[in-house]
């Protein structure tokens, strides 16, 4: 099953048994059934649960916080991830402040969906990733869907189990992409409500942290390091991009010592780096590798986008450098 | 207690003075260095935090409201030591000192010191009791400055859009912190709602009494009709925006003063009447202080 299906026929499960959850967005009724069709068939199913809304990002984000105010599990979509900068207040300054600056029990479960990502040409303004500017923010979880681990139930628990306000990531790349079926990698859960998975079997010389759809590239990485190198990887696929969950990432890295951090959003200021704070106290066997975008906006032509986001050979080089300069 | 033998214009006017007393002690508190931060006080516009919050119904009705926010909090029934140990930082504050002065929250009152940001939310609680079906309504208040926000008109359409059961309380006090309205504010605010289909009307008076009857009508024609209203009030501050940042001409300020509500308010009542009014505010104030007192400092995180 592709992970668009996962998404869509969890979406139709979780709405069909609880008419609390409510989905919002922009050009979300059949039969267009939304930019990415995640929400396809779900205002033929479910009529009075659907609401199409006006391109109004900040507003449906804040209605949807009234919405969970009032004991709804609003769904909102955000068309493009890119948009999100649009709904930065009603995230930080509202949603994600409620409960602790009013001091009180007080649940605002809203899901912000949106697709991120580059790779498919669509330039500057549609291809961004940049839940980067929301991590961090307390009293906000950024969750991120990947192929290795079902989409669908990721999503539900976002939907119905995390009382606090969700952005929840998809890469767009993810909606075409075939989910791995269990048994298909050596993958390791951790027990942690949005778990995060160690994928790679034997003994690993080197660990890679990522999320999102960078998975695909990764595991492309690692095969070539494999059967080139005679390297092994343990990839761990974080599904929790913040608050940062490093109890399994510090497994593998205290196992490995020498760890390189992928992620689609531009490199500086980026996320690896915070997780690379996070594992400092860590001997390593090498200086901790990042491999992110360039600090450019994103170009439109495909040639021109391959050399500003991160490829299968800067992962592979980042590891080299991990072993190259001290030797494994 | 007095309250049992009081008509309504003595509680109208015990309710503003309340509102009065407790901002200035508030602010007074700020001059002597006993609170940190910042405040914005609505001396001046009392009558329209009593008068309109004031007669919501607590059980069923919500107010999303803004950074001046202690007049509709009081008006809306919030306690008043919840208030002042929430400026004041000690662990009686209603949200426990992490809010401060501009972000309360208190039973179905809520306030945020971002301008335009509740608006939305406001449509969604709205939207919320309109899909539960219940009879409540959603009062959200703003000033002549948020009507510079963009959510705002966002949120005017989806209310139109979806026959939402919402108030906009549109206090325009005629100065958008140090902006005065006409650097600000371009064309008719009243006329701002109607492109939206939206019903608006308007009141310049200060008259708690007239303003009493006047929300009365825009309260039941969002109950009963279950559509959006645009109210505004045109107004007028005493105080500075927070605190000493108050650039104003000194002879406008004194010429609205005359037509401070409490003033008028009082024309209506006796010496005796008054004093019966004074000597409860303090009492009340007193204990609202004392408790203060007795809770201490804010828990440690």
């Amino acid at each position: 099953m592709r992970v668009l299906e996962q998404l869509n026929q969890s979406l139709h499960a979780v709405m069909a048994e609880r008419s609390d959850v409510l989905f919002i967005g922009e050009d979300v009724l059949d039969p267009y059934g939304g930019a990415f069709k995640v929400s396809k068939g779900l205002s033929t199913a479910f009529p009075d649960q659907v609401i199409t809304t006006p391109i109004s990002e900040a507003s449906i984000v804040g209605l949807g916080t009234g919405l969970a105010l009032q004991g709804y599990r609003p769904v909102v979509e955000i068309m493009f991830g890119d948009f999100i900068t649009l709904i930065a207040d009603q995230l930080v300054n509202q949603a994600a402040k409620m409960t602790w600056m009013y001091n009180r029990d007080l649940a605002v479960p809203i899901v912000v969906r949106t697709p991120m990502g580059g790779r498919r040409g669509y330039g500057p303004t549609h291809s961004q990733t940049l839940e980067k500017h929301f991590l961090g923010v307390p009293g906000l979880t950024v969750l991120a869907a990947s192929q290795a681990l079902d989409a669908g139930a990721l999503l539900r628990i976002a939907i119905e189990e995390i009382d606090t306000p969700v952005l929840f990531v998809e890469n767009k790349l993810l909606y075409a992409r075939q989910a791995i079926e269990p048994g298909e990698l050596d993958m390791r859960k951790s027990d942690a409500q949005v778990p995060t998975l160690t994928i790679g079997g034997g003994r690993p010389d080197f660990s890679i942290i990522t999320y999102g759809d960078n998975l695909s590239l990764v595991l492309e990485a690692v095969a070539y390091l494999h059967e080139e190198e005679e390297l092994n990887g343990e990839i761990l696929m974080v599904h929790q991009v913040s608050p940062i969950d490093f109890e399994p990432l510090r497994v593998s890295v205290m196992t490995t010592r020498r760890v390189v951090v992928v992620e689609e959003g531009i490199e500086a200021h980026g996320w690896g780096a915070e997780v690379i704070a996070g594992l400092s106290d860590i001997s390593l066997e090498a200086p901790p590798e990042r491999v992110g975008a360039r600090s450019l906006p994103i170009p439109a032509a495909r040639g021109l986008e391959e050399q500003v986001l991160p490829q299968k050979q800067d992962v592979i080089d980042a590891v080299i450098r991990t072993v190259d300069r001290y030797h494994v | 207690m007095p309250v049992a033998t009081e008509n309504l214009s003595q509680i109208l006017y015990r309710d503003m003075l309340l509102i009065r007393r407790t901002e200035e002690k508030i602010l007074e508190l700020f001059s002597a260095g006993k609170v940190g931060g910042t405040t914005h006080t609505c001396i001046g516009q009392e009558a329209n935090a009593v008068a309109l919050v004031g007669q919501l119904d607590r059980q069923r009705d919500f107010v999303v409201s803004n950074h001046r926010c202690h007049g509709h909090y009081l008006a809306y029934g919030g306690p008043l030591d919840g208030l002042l140990g929430e400026i004041l930082g000690t662990a009686n504050g209603v949200c426990g000192g992490r809010g401060g002065s501009q972000h309360i929250k208190y039973d179905r009152f809520q306030s945020n010191g971002v301008l335009g940001g509740g608006i939305p939310i406001a449509c969604g609680m709205a939207m919320g009791e309109k899909l539960k079906g219940g009879d409540g309504i959603t009062v959200v208040s703003i000033g002549d400055g948020a009507l510079g926000e963009g959510t705002l008109y966002e949120s005017l359409n989806m209310a139109a859009l979806w026959d939402l059961p919402i108030l906009f309380l549109v206090e325009n006090n005629r100065y958008a912190q140090s902006t005065p309205l006409h650097l600000g504010v371009a064309g008719s605010i009243v006329d701002r709602a109607r492109p939206f289909g939206i019903r608006a009307d308007e009141i310049d008076t200060t008259d708690v009494e007239e303003l009493l009857v006047w929300s009365s009508r825009a309260i039941e024609a969002v109950r009963l009709e279950r559509k959006p209203h645009w109210a505004v009030m045109h107004t007028y501050r005493f105080s500075a925006h927070s605190k000493g940042d108050d650039t104003r001409d000194e002879d406008e300020v004194r010429a609205y003063q005359e037509k401070d509500p409490l003033r008028i308010q009082s024309a209506r009542l006796n010496a005796e009447q008054l004093d019966e009014a004074e000597a409860w505010v303090r009492d009340v104030l007193g204990r609202a202080l004392a408790a203060c007192d007795a809770a201490g400092e804010a828990m440690k995180l």
